[in-house]
């Protein structure tokens, strides 16, 4: 069930019309089908791994089964006289071409081919082409790698410890395990206003690290050709674009001799930004044996090599007047960046938006230190979903309101309330420098609370704790800082974060759209179309969506962090107004009048007064290409191109509450409830916002309950395969039921505000809170996740540990 | 001994190493295949293709272990066509499950539900749909991991096991069957056929297992058998353990219940004693005190099903 409560007289929500017929579906905004679902539906969706070239090789990457160790000798001699092997590649062939390390996403360097040591398990030190995939694999073992290990740096909180084994001594000046320090807020403000706080509760709340393991695993296939120096990339990647540039930049190859392809994607969340050594592998595989070589990863190699999430060691303090005013939040965090820095983040933002932690409260300071440190892990940090680290501040000060409620016996959900920005506050800005665009966060939670009855509840739990029973009640609500731009402040290795959008209309009235961002299961195809559909009144699927391809599209940053409907939303609502501006100039002349006496009506232009005195848009798009004498200044066509810098990020927000039972025999959790009401301002397709809700509810479960990749005292990761490393089934969650509040983007051209991580980010502190408020009776003011039932278990007997 | 030369089950081979070159390669090693179409064509192709040849059933043990290269046959002899192994039959005293009877099978059988719900208690939670619909009950007294669910049933059931060789058939015992994990009496040129279950009156069984996610390994588990005398004490008792470091059953917590008329504290006994009986290890699903409390907890849980199965004394059981 879904309750919409409109909070202004922005775009409205079509609810669907059983009767439903093609005539009367909307076109604009509202429930459609999604038009890539047939061919997903049908098995006609196509993955990387589905593409097939002639004469085309395979590719194998040989990897590190130690976490750290000299690289002694690599001997390739037997593998190189297999039958079906084309080559071999090493970091020394790598060194030759001056790609044995390739820069990373945050100005950082890593490794493509191990040369003089490998730094986690599972870290590339050869590279395998062979006939098919199977021999490329058999030949991996015939390689000869001597390794001398070394001191392995597993628990980051010894990272820093003088003697410990410097694991980038490949950098110069690098003398110990330290990334950087980074801060945000008043530190002396915010001492200040503890001092003289009644209350200060704190925490240690760690994020462990997770991994967003989408379905795909990662891959691609470089088709170099020699003759004319193209080399076309068909890559698993989120934001293709910024891989051309990138390639360009390290590879030499210029960029216009750069084609990249990113067919349907299966899901990345953050795991398909970065560039990674067996793509470049794939590259090179192709111009040394001239043919297309295509490299898809196991499961084991996504898990265990690939950029993983979170590994926050968050310390995390609330100061509040005893009568529950929050004052301040002060946190400081260690953040495990694995061997190499190659978190995909803005350039200024080291530990990404990390600054939102102070949440959705109305606070007189804040403040935050953050301290990245290497460990012989695997390198990445942020992805799964977790807009530029927002995840991991929501999580820590919805911790802490928790325990603060805790403290002062106060009802969480009250404690809340009395502490929200008020609307009237809006545009408001917080302690650490975010102008929060709009929010009206009241009504949210007490729509949460009303659909899921919460009183009731809270009655409920009185009389089952009373017989022993355990259940808990967990109350969460984010604010998410999303859609980066503007591009003044937030850049990725120096390319602006905005995105391009293109829209021409057909002779016939119909559209084609053209973008930079890549869909990974979003339903851009539907969405976007939409978009246009809704300031053109073109129906929907008379739209094309062309996405994905460096030579078909504009040049954009790409999707992740939320930002596809934010950024490249903007850029296709003001293109299409281009259009419409246009389409006025050249319906005027049709109609022979001045354009100031037209009038809009979705899909079309009438004279005032005479409503039938109209040109319909597919009317104007013929006579735009058409004979029509055109006005002064108006060429030939109905295309716009924008590229849309965006003003400011939008801040979605959400009220999530969560009802857990737990078995006190055995420490099992089983989530009995969830109602999330979502505010992503105006809603233009409330299915796919709703399957995107859904999606990240799952994700949010999976992580509160069950996924953590760990890692013995060698550094041997034991999260690498489905069987370790748990996902979340359809067992192990409710069914959703969810509400939502449209409160849109004041600056945004259609009001949108971006969906696709708020319910990751939002959930794991609802199911969180639930399992400590069970466990209250035991004494448990925290757990850190996950709630596996031996670790609910141990909270139970007073014994809650962190995981790492 | 059974299958496959070094078996650490497939779960355990996440940390790399599994190639021995440290890279976790998930194809198998190159290897050869033939369809057996009836018992002794199976023999004859096990004889025939030698040590390194394995019998293949369901295949969701024996292929993740060769597509992680922790088992690399040389030959897979499916045994998937012979239909003779697919049988459930019930006679008077005994239920006798062909050996390629599938999980789904057993977990839609009405016969095998009502005469040992604890079969269906542990399919219920036997991995998920599609692993059972391949998955049979041979391959799984087959595979012999520690962590796998029809052991323990077979184990409290007081199963016997039917194997065919070269040299005939034998009828084994279960407790003879398993030799230790991963190691059983069906040689590598032997087939299970056929699984056998006494069938008893006034007698009934339950399962529990704790698992971190439905489709999980069992964190660990328990079961139980009971037959209970014309006077409602108890004549027999057979509890279980899986993945808890006990081979065969947790005779001390049964005996103490033996003869004597069921109570809440001497169910509490028994657990107490089938904790002791466990010897766990530490893992990611859980540490040694948590294991061991899950031994004593599920053995309650599951001693107190059976009895309200057997639809005896629950009033005795409240005064306890
Ligand atoms: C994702 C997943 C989750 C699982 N979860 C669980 C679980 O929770 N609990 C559980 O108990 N099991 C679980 N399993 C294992 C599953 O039950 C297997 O189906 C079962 O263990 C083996 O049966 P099989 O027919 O697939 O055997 P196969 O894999 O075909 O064979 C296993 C071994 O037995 C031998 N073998 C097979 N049949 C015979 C025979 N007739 N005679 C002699 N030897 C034979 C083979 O040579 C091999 O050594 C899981 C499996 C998967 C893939």
């Amino acid at each position: 069930m879904t309750t919409v409560q409109e909070r202004s007289p922005m775009p409205q929500e079509r609810e669907p019309n059983p009767a439903m017929t093609a005539a009367d579906r909307p076109i604009g905004y509202g429930r459609v089908q999604r038009k890539e679902d047939p061919r997903f539906i049908r098995g006609k969706g196509r993955y990387l791994d589905d593409i097939v070239l002639p004469g085309m090789l395979h590719g194998a990457v040989l990897r590190s089964p130690m976490a750290h160790a000299r690289l002694v000798s690599i001997d390739t001699t037997e593998a190189l006289a297999h039958p079906k092997v084309h080559a071999v590649i090493t970091g020394k062939d790598l060194e030759g071409l001056n790609l044995a390390w390739a820069p990373t996403l945050s100005a950082d360097t890593m490794a493509v081919l191990a040369t003089d040591k490998v730094r986690f398990q599972g870290q590339e030190v050869a590279f395998v082409v062979a006939e098919d995939r199977y021999s490329a694999r058999d030949a991996l073992e015939l390689i000869d790698v001597e390794y001398e290990q070394l001191p392995v740096v597993i628990d980051a909180r010894r990272a820093l410890e003088p003697g410990t084994a410097v694991i980038r001594d490949d950098k110069d000046g690098q003398t110990d395990n330290h990334i950087f320090d980074w801060e945000a807020g008043d530190k002396a403000e915010t001492e200040a206003v503890f001092a003289r706080a009644d209350v200060v509760v704190s925490e240690d709340v760690v994020y462990p690290r997770v991994h967003p393991a989408p379905m795909e695993t990662c891959g691609a296939i470089a088709d170099y050709d020699p003759i004319d120096g193209k080399l076309t990339l068909y890559e698993t990647t989120q934001a293709p674009h910024a891989h051309r540039t990138l390639y360009a930049m390290v590879a030499g190859i210029p960029e216009h001799k750069i084609r990249v392809i990113a067919g349907d994607i299966g899901g990345g969340f953050g795991n398909k930004v970065g560039i990674y050594p067996g793509y470049i592998c794939a590259v090179v595989g192709s111009i040394v044996t001239g043919k297309p070589v295509k490299w898809v990863e196991d499961r084991s190699e996504n898990l265990m090599s690939t950029s993983f999430a979170r590994d926050y060691l968050m310390r995390g303090e609330i100061a509040a007047t005893k009568d529950g005013k929050i004052l301040a939040v002060r946190t400081h965090v260690l953040a495990d960046h694995g061997a190499f820095n190659a978190t995909a983040q803005p350039t200024k933002y080291p530990a990404g938006f990390f600054s939102i932690f102070t949440g959705s409260y109305d606070l007189e300071a804040a403040y935050c230190s953050v301290t990245g440190v290497y460990t012989n892990k695997a390198p990445g940090g942020v992805a799964y979903a977790c807009s530029f680290r927002v995840t991991e501040a929501v999580y820590l000060v919805e911790r802490m309101v928790d325990v603060l409620a805790q403290r002062l016996e106060m009802d969480p959900a009250e404690l809340r309330l009395k502490n929200f920005i008020r609307p009237e506050q809006f545009p408001y800005k917080n302690k650490t420098g975010w102008e929060y665009d709009s929010g009206d966060y009241e009504p949210a939670l007490r729509m949460c609370m009303e659909q899921i009855g919460y009183a009731d509840l809270r009655q409920e739990q009185a009389e089952k704790r009373a017989r022993g029973e355990l259940m808990g009640i967990g109350v969460s609500f984010f604010t998410e800082t999303v859609g980066a731009g503007p591009r003044k402040h937030f850049d990725i290795v120096g390319l602006g974060m905005a995105d391009g959008a293109e829209v021409r209309v057909h002779p016939t009235g119909k559209a084609v759209v053209r973008l930079s961002v890549q869909t990974q299961g979003q339903g851009h195809e539907t969405t976007f179309a939409q978009i246009v559909a809704e300031e053109l009144g073109i129906p929907p699927e008379d739209i094309e969506v062309v996405h994905g391809d460096t030579d078909q599209t504009p040049f954009g940053l790409g999707t992740y962090g939320s930002r596809s409907t934010p950024v490249s939303g903007g850029a296709v609502a003001l293109a299409a107004r281009k259009v419409r501006d246009k389409a006025k100039a050249i319906a005027a002349a049709m109609l022979e009048t001045r354009p100031e006496d037209l009038e809009w009506e979705k899909g079309r232009f009438f004279v005032k007064g005479d409503p039938s005195a109209a040109k319909t848009i597919s009317e104007i798009a013929l006579g735009a290409h058409g004979t029509v004498a055109l006005p002064e200044g108006v060429d030939g066509n109905l295309d716009a191109e924008v590229t849309y810098d965006p003003p400011n990020l939008t801040f979605p927000f959400g009220a999530y509450i969560c009802v857990v039972d737990i078995d006190a025999g055995t420490g099992k959790v089983k989530v009995r409830r969830f109602v999330a009401v979502d505010d992503c301002g105006t809603r233009i397709n409330p299915m796919i916002v709703e399957g995107q809700i859904h999606g990240g509810l799952a994700d949010g479960v999976g992580m509160a309950l069950m996924e953590f990749i760990g890692f013995d005292e060698q550094g041997n990761c034991l999260g690498g395969s489905f069987m370790d490393y748990l996902i979340p089934t359809a067992l192990e969650v409710p069914d959703w039921e969810l509400g939502a509040t449209v409160t849109p983007s004041p600056h945004h051209p259609i009001g949108a505000k971006g969906i696709g991580e708020s319910a990751t980010v939002g959930s794991p502190p609802a199911v969180v809170n639930a399992v400590v408020d069970a466990l209250a009776p035991f004494g448990v003011t925290h757990m850190d996740m996950p709630c596996t039932p031996a670790r609910v278990w141990a909270a139970m007997q007073g014994r809650a540990t962190p995981p790492i | 001994m059974t299958a496959v030369t070094d078996k650490p089950r497939a779960t355990r081979a996440s940390a790399a190493g599994s190639s021995g070159k440290g890279c976790p390669v998930q194809v198998p090693a190159p290897f050869d295949y033939a369809r057996a179409t009836s018992v002794a064509d199976a023999l004859e192709l096990l004889e025939r293709h030698g040590p390194e040849s394995h019998v293949i059933a369901g295949g969701h043990s024996l292929l993740p272990m060769m597509k992680l290269r922790l088992a690399r046959p040389e030959w897979l002899i499916d045994i998937n066509d012979v239909a003779e192994l697919g049988h459930l039959t019930e006679e008077a005293d005994v239920l006798r499950v062909g050996a390629l009877t599938r999980h789904a099978a057993l977990l839609d059988s009405d016969v095998v539900g009502r005469l040992f719900p604890i079969v269906h208690d542990a399919e219920k939670v036997i991995a998920d749909p599609v692993v059972r619909n391949r998955g049979t009950i041979g391959g799984s007294l087959g595979q012999a991991d520690p962590a796998e669910d029809l052991t323990t049933v077979c184990d409290v059931l007081r199963a016997q096991v039917v194997i065919v060789g070269p040299a005939g058939e034998r009828v084994v015992d279960i407790g003879d069957f398993h030799r230790g994990p991963y190691e059983t009496a069906c040689e590598q040129n032997e087939l299970i056929t056929e699984v056998r279950f006494p069938i008893r009156a006034r007698s009934s069984s339950a399962y529990e297992k704790v698992e971190r996610r439905v489709g999980d390994w069992a964190v660990a588990a328990a079961g139980a058998a009971i037959l209970l005398a014309e006077d409602g004490t108890f004549a027999d008792v057979a509890i279980g353990l899986t993945a808890l470091g006990l081979e065969g059953l947790a005779t001390e917590a049964a005996a103490v219940l033996v003869g004597e008329r069921p109570s809440e504290e001497l169910l509490a006994e028994a657990g107490r004693l089938a904790a002791v009986a466990s010897s766990p290890v530490e893992d990611q699903r859980g540490p040694v005190d948590y294991k061991r409390h899950l031994a004593d907890e599920l053995t309650r849980r599951v001693l107190r099903r059976s009895l309200e199965r057997v639809g005896a004394t629950a009033g005795a059981l409240q005064g306890g």
